[in-house]
């Protein structure tokens, strides 16, 4: 037992639980918790709008795989952070978020900033607390983190009235939080991974669906070896990109609405399909009347809720992804000696590898994709990049080759327009020493352009690529594609100036009409110790290829409008 | 209700609790059509009754989602067969007349209902039972005449040695 205030306890729990750097902005209710932070050996990262910092902490958490952590004051605060917690607890992402609140006697008075935060919060966080007293502080820490990371991890609120930042107490700091009714599971039953196994063994046509749960529980190795032994293609979900090396024979692409003409058709091809750490949305399956149709299906998910939840299997495997691929493979092992060889269906993968969507373009517009592609070779194998919603995210998502797992960060399951900036300035908090770039679109960035400021002033220099379309470029297309080209508030008018908005801000601002200048530029930008925006004009009227209709099947993907 | 499937479940007793599980219920658009709550055997620890007219797949995410809450510490499916189920109900029946009084009596007494209160327009009967007996006594009152009438929802409690908490979950 220690006597001190409660912020002094919150900043105390904080450190023990490993945090370095809290994104955030303050106000009323926090200003005590900011005075004691003064004390402390934390680095607070100023951010401009709490959204903002809900995504930094994001981003940090997703490059890093360590918790994020956020904090706003009450009120507008709190509620500007939901956006970030969603996007970051649909995700998987872990996150924790410090909320303001106003003093215990005032709450439901409707104080002045008063948001019931907890209610408001429920349904986009894995758990969420309130703190009444100073000695509940460091328990409610310990309870955020150990939720937040571990399981399937998510996004934790703690709400903090304000005198409970004040009140003096003795409090003590628990080692652990054993929980009734929290217990992940991380060992599969043995039983379910024979009959993986065994399935997976007698594949001809097998494939292989990795999502976000590859990364978060670091099974990169084991998911290249089990594909390697069975001769597996592997697709990836838009969560999974960076769980297998786009580089790898093997490597199929995205799989989804816009997924590569290799990935769909071979998913809609497999006799056994086995899916890893993957929620198995609509943007993932397409219909699912015609998902995967003549595949046994196997779900390999440390949620049980997410078996059977959109898509019927064959068998399931409850557990860690490492822990569960591990025992596949020894398994396998001990089932067969030596590796399959279907050489039809590895042929067939090598073939559709070269199949790509086409776009009709105008004029001498450069090409969302080759600009993907030239950012590619510009950056080294273990550069970071983040994406905005949209379009971009799309063709960074097809066209950006990641090798390595948390080097290519998304707003997958909320698509989130101003994800990428912030995150990308909390991933780079996380990885200073490494290229952090933001591959964007003009409306999307648009919307957290503010956090130029946090960039410059924080020292935390990412580059920021815009594919400018002076559109709201994936409406515009289903505008065009599914609306008969009637264009409805989409047209952004050439507005703002990015090249002026960065050096507004102190950052560095260029437009580039060529693919040397985009080349050039990057290089410079990757030198630079300030945030550099690179403003690249591209066709308004490009389309994202493939895209599978909405309500359609897979293999009905368009591959040219 | 002979359709309805019936999941118990213990969770935290603290604030807000039956708020997350109702939310969760609201979000994922699971219709409940009964829920009761109460104290279980050990403090600290509430028992919840829902019913639910879902099956198949439906259901099953009902279970999951709630067995993935954090302050749900166990969940069950119910099977009807080895379950002791009953619901409690109140009734108030308008009894001005005295052949409609002598009506209402003898289908209380019939049921192995409770008389809790009489007043010289109305008697409150207490019935407990299964949910369709229950349905039973109202279609059979129903001529008389119901003022007003509050319904528990199910309770129910697994026989023999079957139990909702895991024994190495004791204490």
């Amino acid at each position: 037992m220690v006597e001190m205030n409660g912020s002094q306890a919150l900043w105390e729990s904080l450190m023990k639980e490993g945090a370095k750097n809290v994104f955030g902005l303050p106000g009323g209710s926090v200003i005590p918790l900011c005075d004691e932070m003064l004390k402390q050996d934390i680095r607070f990262i100023l951010a401009r709008h709490e959204q903002g910092a809900a995504h930094m902490a994001d981003g940090y958490a997703r490059a890093s795989g360590e918790v994020g952590v956020c904090l706003a004051t009450s009120g507008p605060g709190a509620t500007n952070l939901i956006t970030g917690i969603a996007s970051a607890n649909i995700d998987s992402s872990p996150v924790v978020a410090l909320c303001g609140q106003v003093a215990r006697e005032l709450i439901g008075t409707d104080a002045f900033q008063e948001v019931d935060i907890i209610g408001v919060s429920a349904s986009v966080t894995k758990y969420n607390i309130q703190t009444r007293s100073a000695a509940e502080i460091p328990y409610a820490v310990k309870t955020a983190f150990q939720i937040a990371n571990t399981g399937r991890k998510g996004a934790v609120l703690i709400d903090l009235p304000k005198d409970v930042t004040t009140e003096i107490m003795d409090v003590k700091f628990p080692e652990n939080i054993v929980f009734r009714g929290y217990h992940p599971v991380y060992q599969p039953d043995r039983r379910e991974i024979e009959w993986a196994a065994t399935l997976l063994a007698r594949a001809d046509k097998p494939v292989i669906i990795a999502g976000g749960g590859i990364i978060s529980s670091g099974a990169s190795q084991e998911l290249v070896s089990l594909s390697e032994y069975l001769m597996a293609p592997t697709a990836i979900t838009l969560m999974g990109k960076g769980a297998f090396p786009a580089d790898h024979p093997l490597s199929l692409g995205l799989c989804g609405m816009h997924g590569t003409c290799a990935a769909n058709t071979m998913v809609s091809e497999a006799d056994v399909l086995l899916i890893i750490g993957a929620r198995l949305t609509d943007r993932t399956t397409g219909s699912v009347k015609t998902f995967a149709p003549n595949a046994k299906i196997i779900h390999i998910d440390i949620d049980r809720s997410e078996i059977d939840k959109n898509i019927d299997t064959v068998t399931r495997v409850i557990g860690d992804a490492k822990i569960s691929l591990q025992k596949i493979l020894h398994h396998l092992s001990i089932l067969r000696s030596s590796t399959a060889t279907n050489d039809v269906w590895r042929k067939k993968c090598q073939e559709l590898r070269e199949v790509n969507g086409v776009s009709k373009t105008n004029g001498d517009y450069l090409k969302a994709p080759e600009v993907v592609k030239t950012l590619r070779k510009a950056l080294a194998r273990d550069s970071i990049v983040t994406t905005e919603v949209g379009q971009c995210q799309m063709w960074a998502a097809l066209h950006y080759d990641a090798y390595l797992p948390r080097t290519f960060l998304t707003s997958g399951g909320l698509g989130t327009m101003g994800w990428g900036f912030p995150a990308a300035i909390g991933a780079k908090a996380a990885k200073p020493n490494v290229t952090v770039v933001d591959i964007a679109g003009d409306g999307s960035f648009g919307m957290t352009e503010n956090n130029l400021a946090t960039s410059v002033k924080e020292d935390l220099p990412v580059i920021v690529m815009i594919l400018n379309n002076n559109m709201l470029g994936m409406v515009a297309q289903w505008q065009r594609l599914f609306f008969g080209h009637r264009y409805s508030a989409v047209e952004l008018k050439k507005t703002p100036d990015f090249v002026k908005l960065a050096q507004a801000y102190g950052a560095e601002g260029v437009r580039v009409e060529s693919y040397q200048e985009l080349e050039a530029a990057i290089r410079r930008a990757i030198k630079s110790e300030i945030a550099t925006v690179i403003d690249v004009p591209i066709d308004p009227e490009e389309n994202v290829l493939p895209i599978v209709p909405p309500g359609m099947g897979l293999k009905d993907a368009l591959m040219e409008a | 209700m002979s359709k309805d499937n019936i999941i118990a479940f213990l969770v935290e007793d603290k604030p807000g609790v039956l708020f997350n599980i109702s939310n969760m219920f609201r979000r994922r658009g699971f219709n409940i059509n009964s829920i009761s709550v109460g104290n279980a055997e050990d403090t600290g620890i509430s028992r919840m009754t829902i019913t639910i007219d879902a099956e198949g797949r439906s259901l099953n995410q009902v279970v999951e989602q709630l067995d993935k809450m954090v302050d749900v510490i166990e969940v069950k499916r119910l099977d009807k067969l080895r379950t002791v189920i009953r619901e409690l109900m109140l009734v108030k029946l308008r009894t001005i007349d005295p052949m409609a009084r002598e009506e209402a009596l003898g289908y209380i007494n019939s049921n192995h209902g409770l008389i809790l209160d009489i007043e010289p327009e109305s008697i409150i009967a207490e019935v407990t039972g299964e949910p369709e007996k229950l349905d039973n006594f109202l279609e059979q009152v129903k001529s008389i005449g119901i003022v007003e009438m509050s319904r528990t929802g199910i309770t129910a409690l697994e026989k023999g040695q079957l139990k909702l908490k895991r024994s190495e979950l004791n204490g």
